[in-house]
């Protein structure tokens, strides 16, 4: 359901941010969090950045400089309020059966996301509404998508 | 300073929107504007190649003897095609427009697939009144 938002709420927010392409993941987080959520929901998530991909090599001893742009580069937002759950309370059924209420929220993120070429994965680590401390989603990046020129008839 | 035309083509290339305004332009019949939008999108992607100072966007602006066409890529690979008279100076900030319409009246339409051509009065209804 999310994803199908996401896809169409990209076009809107390109419009009427008139922002350029992002030049790297880490940008991607932050245009996300102040401009996207602040824009759509009026909220501002705070953005930690993930840490860098695994290192291929187990025996390097020092850490590769980061790659901000490899599969595997991920970004967490954290909400202090989330409009969606503001009246909102579980029953025992859901808690237990594993509900993330806010999902939407996460493909609305990969529906917009892979309108400019990028997939990703978003889910929830943690949500106000079951308990935890704080509402967290972290977006991590799959890859980047080539466009993918459909095969000319002549 | 006349706008001519207005052309959306999808990011496969498929034409899903084409107005003309007052009768600058020769009528077309719909197969041949579509191919006319196929041939655009295949040499916006070959401009977009040919950059001598590294990774561009293709085409921006393509002019002839007695018009222009400006064309806006968005980022999401949707292309609007504007077909003025030489002298048009605002094209830009009208294809802008166009697309905010486009975001609002396209996106927003629960019925409407992407990347079909697009039937949408509501679409029709404000293009005009901002080109017309």
């Amino acid at each position: 359901m999310g994803y199908n938002i996401g896809t169409r709420l990209i076009e809107d927010f390109l419009a009427r941010s008139n922002m350029g392409r992002c030049a790297d993941f880490r940008e991607v987080g932050e245009v996300v969090a102040k401009v996207g959520f602040k824009s759509f929901l009026n909220i501002t998530p705070n953005v930690t950045h993930g840490a860098q991909p695994p290192a291929s090599s187990p025996t390097r001893t020092s850490m590769p400089p980061p790659q901000v742009n490899a599969p595997g580069a991920s970004f967490t937002l954290t909400f202090d309020e989330n409009p969606l759950a503001e009246f909102v309370e579980l029953p025992e059924e859901a808690l237990e059966g594993g509900l993330w209420f806010s999902n939407v929220l996460c493909g609305v993120l990969r529906g917009a996301l892979e309108m400019v070429q990028m997939q990703v994965t978003a889910t929830f680590i943690s949500d106000v509404l079951r308990g935890d401390e704080a509402t967290e989603i972290r977006v991590t990046l799959v890859k980047y998508l080539e466009e993918e020129v459909p095969v000319g008839d002549d | 300073m006349a706008i001519f035309g207005l052309w959306v083509i999808n990011k496969a290339g498929g034409l899903v929107y084409e107005r003309s305004f007052g009768d600058g332009l020769p009528h077309l019949t719909s197969n041949e504007y579509l191919v006319l939008a196929g041939t655009l999108h295949g040499i916006h992607a070959i401009t977009s190649r040919l950059s001598p100072t590294g990774s561009s966007s293709g085409a921006h602006v393509i002019s002839g003897e007695t018009f222009k066409m400006n064309i806006l890529l968005t980022a999401t690979g949707t292309k609007f095609v504007l077909l003025t008279s030489l002298v048009e100076p605002s094209a830009d900030s009208v294809l802008q427009k166009v697309y905010e319409i486009y975001a609002d009246a396209v996106m927003k339409n629960p019925f409407h697939t992407p990347e079909m051509p697009i039937r949408s009065e509501g679409f029709d209804t404000r293009i005009v009144a901002l080109l017309g």
